[in-house]
């Protein structure tokens, strides 16, 4: 069955399924919205095999069409990341933020979140990215209980503080 | 030094006449100095707003040497700071700043728009455009990371008020390398570990370093060989722990742990057979007092032989600061520098090495 734009009513022809501390997450997208968001699609000439190579690279795993997502600032892409080692600029952290998880995660034994310093002006994000962390701990707790309706409620808490509410604890505990 | 300056935006060269002798690290009374060379702790920040270094253009680089170029720095750099356009500098210059361990060795080999800024007692040093926009780094002798911290975060606190560091709530201080994300600290200890390497315990020391999760390089850091017992301890991992519990753990913990090895290494070749440690302890003394060839790498290694003898007062009339002081005016072009050769084209400098040698221990 053909899915619809998660932004239109288009049909998506892009689709990926991302997995977010446990939650997953799926993504469906016209042309035109993924685009936007900094996919990159194939053509039926030339740098469609180009996009072949890297993605065989990259192992994004999507449905057809196959996709390769760049950093809309600096153009960046995964494969180039794995190749040089280096990212292109500080947005590629929000554009990979799975696959540099994975990378990340795997480097630093395990770890997979900042704890100490921050700048002043982030004070809210780490408030936040505190929250979120908490959250999902909870969620998967609620998942291993079989205690779905709690799980739904903290699930939508998580959809709302990514959505920009503030940083509460409300309603979150059983 | 060309293209020095003690004026952010004066790019007028600076005479190399000026630039110090020595490393400015005065050892004399150093915690752990007989076993720690010297301590140093680096934080890796960069700006909001422009790509990396590596996907960065020249002219993006040169907005980020000037924007930081324009912000005050505080701490060991309040009385007086030393700019020096890098790009504009001999390769002789480089290196030299290299072996006082200002710089990295990848700063000295690239092409591309750079600056450092040196605290005028050189126990300090922010490089622009290294891997990542800011490279800042504070070295002390001996074991202090602890007060080293305190002034590196004091840095870091009145820069953020100039400048806008690039950070995500999961990953922390955003950097070129995704492995050094997070807290972007690395915490080093240079270690002088001549007992161990006679006993032949070094493996075990490579080995506990692994374990606990640690890298160990050579003498100049990153990329470089060990020389004359002196190995770098420094943090793999910045993600997750808080730069305090890091260096708390490296200051009661980790250094301690190699100290303790190599001091009980000292006490077991004192006790075994003393006439022989004295040997080689004298015999590495009196080759660097009378050889009119010496190449650098052994020069290190009997500066090193020596430099136990000093810490066991096996030997009275050299101080451990002596020693540290020509580990450093040893190298190339330092040698270059206080005997006014050019550095390279194959030029032996063997001579001038040992003649130096010779003059500082008479």
């Amino acid at each position: 069955m053909s899915r619809s734009c998660d932004s239109c009513s288009t049909p998506a022809v892009v689709h990926e399924t991302i997995v977010t501390d446990g939650v997953k997450t799926e993504v469906h997208l016209c042309a035109a919205h993924a685009q936007q968001r900094g996919y990159i699609l194939p053509t039926a000439t030339g740098p469609a095999l180009v996009v072949g190579k890297l993605l065989a690279h990259a192992q994004v795993h999507a449905s057809a069409p196959r996709v390769v997502k760049s950093c809309p600032t600096c153009a960046t892409t995964m494969a180039s990341v794995r190749e040089s080692g280096l990212v292109g600029c500080p947005d590629c952290y929000r554009q990979f933020e799975e696959e540099l998880g994975a990378v990340i995660s795997r480097a630093q034994a395990g770890a997979s979140v900042h704890v100490g310093r921050h700048p002043t002006h982030a004070a809210n994000l780490v408030d936040r990215a505190a929250m979120r962390n908490k959250l999902a701990s909870e969620l998967r707790e609620a998942i291993a209980r079989e205690e779905y309706m709690r799980a739904a409620k903290i699930r939508d808490r998580m959809i709302a503080l990514n959505e920009g509410e503030p940083a509460t604890e409300s309603g979150t505990s059983s | 030094m060309n293209g020095a300056s003690d004026h952010p935006h004066d790019d007028a060269p600076e005479d190399p006449a000026r630039m110090p002798a020595i490393l400015g690290l005065d050892g004399g009374e150093a915690p752990c100095l007989d076993c720690v060379l010297s301590s140093r702790i680096r934080l890796a920040r960069n700006l909001v707003g422009f790509a990396f270094v590596n996907r960065a253009s020249p002219q993006q680089l040169s907005d980020v040497v000037h924007r930081v170029q324009s912000t005050k720095l505080s701490g060991p750099f309040e009385s007086g700071v030393r700019w020096v356009n890098v790009q504009a500098t001999t390769a002789a210059d480089r290196l030299l700043l290299f072996e006082r361990n200002l710089i990295s060795k990848p700063f000295v080999e690239a092409l591309h728009p750079r600056c450092v800024a040196m605290s005028t007692d050189e126990t300090s040093s922010v490089m622009v455009n290294e891997e990542d926009h800011l490279r800042m780094q504070m070295l002390a002798p001996g074991l202090q990371l602890q007060p080293l911290a305190e002034r590196m975060f004091a840095l870091d606190t009145s820069l953020e008020r100039g400048l806008e560091f690039a950070f995500h709530p999961r990953f922390g201080y955003l950097t070129a390398c995704p492995t050094n994300v997070g807290t972007g600290i690395r915490v080093s200890a240079m270690l002088h570990l001549p007992a161990l390497h006679m006993l032949e315990e070094l493996e075990k020391v490579q080995r506990s370093a692994k374990e606990l999760n640690l890298a160990v390089r050579g003498f100049h850091g990153e990329g470089t060989d060990a020389l004359g017992d002196f190995f770098q301890v420094s943090n793999q991992t910045t993600l997750g722990r808080s730069e305090h519990d890091l260096v708390e753990e490296f200051t009661e913990q980790i250094v301690p742990r190699f100290i303790e090895y190599e001091r009980a290494s000292r006490r077991a070749l004192v006790e075994r057979d003393v006439a022989s440690l004295d040997d080689r302890v004298y015999r590495a003394l009196g080759i660097l007092r009378s050889s009119r060839l010496l190449a650098l790498d052994e020069s290190i290694k009997f500066l090193s032989r020596v430099r136990l003898g000093v810490a066991l007062g096996r030997i009275r009339d050299i101080p451990l600061t002596l020693i540290d002081r020509l580990l450093t005016e040893v190298q190339p072009a330092h040698l270059s520098r206080a005997t006014g050769c050019e550095l390279g084209n194959g030029r032996d400098d063997r001579v001038q090495r040992a003649e130096a040698v010779r003059g500082a221990l008479r």
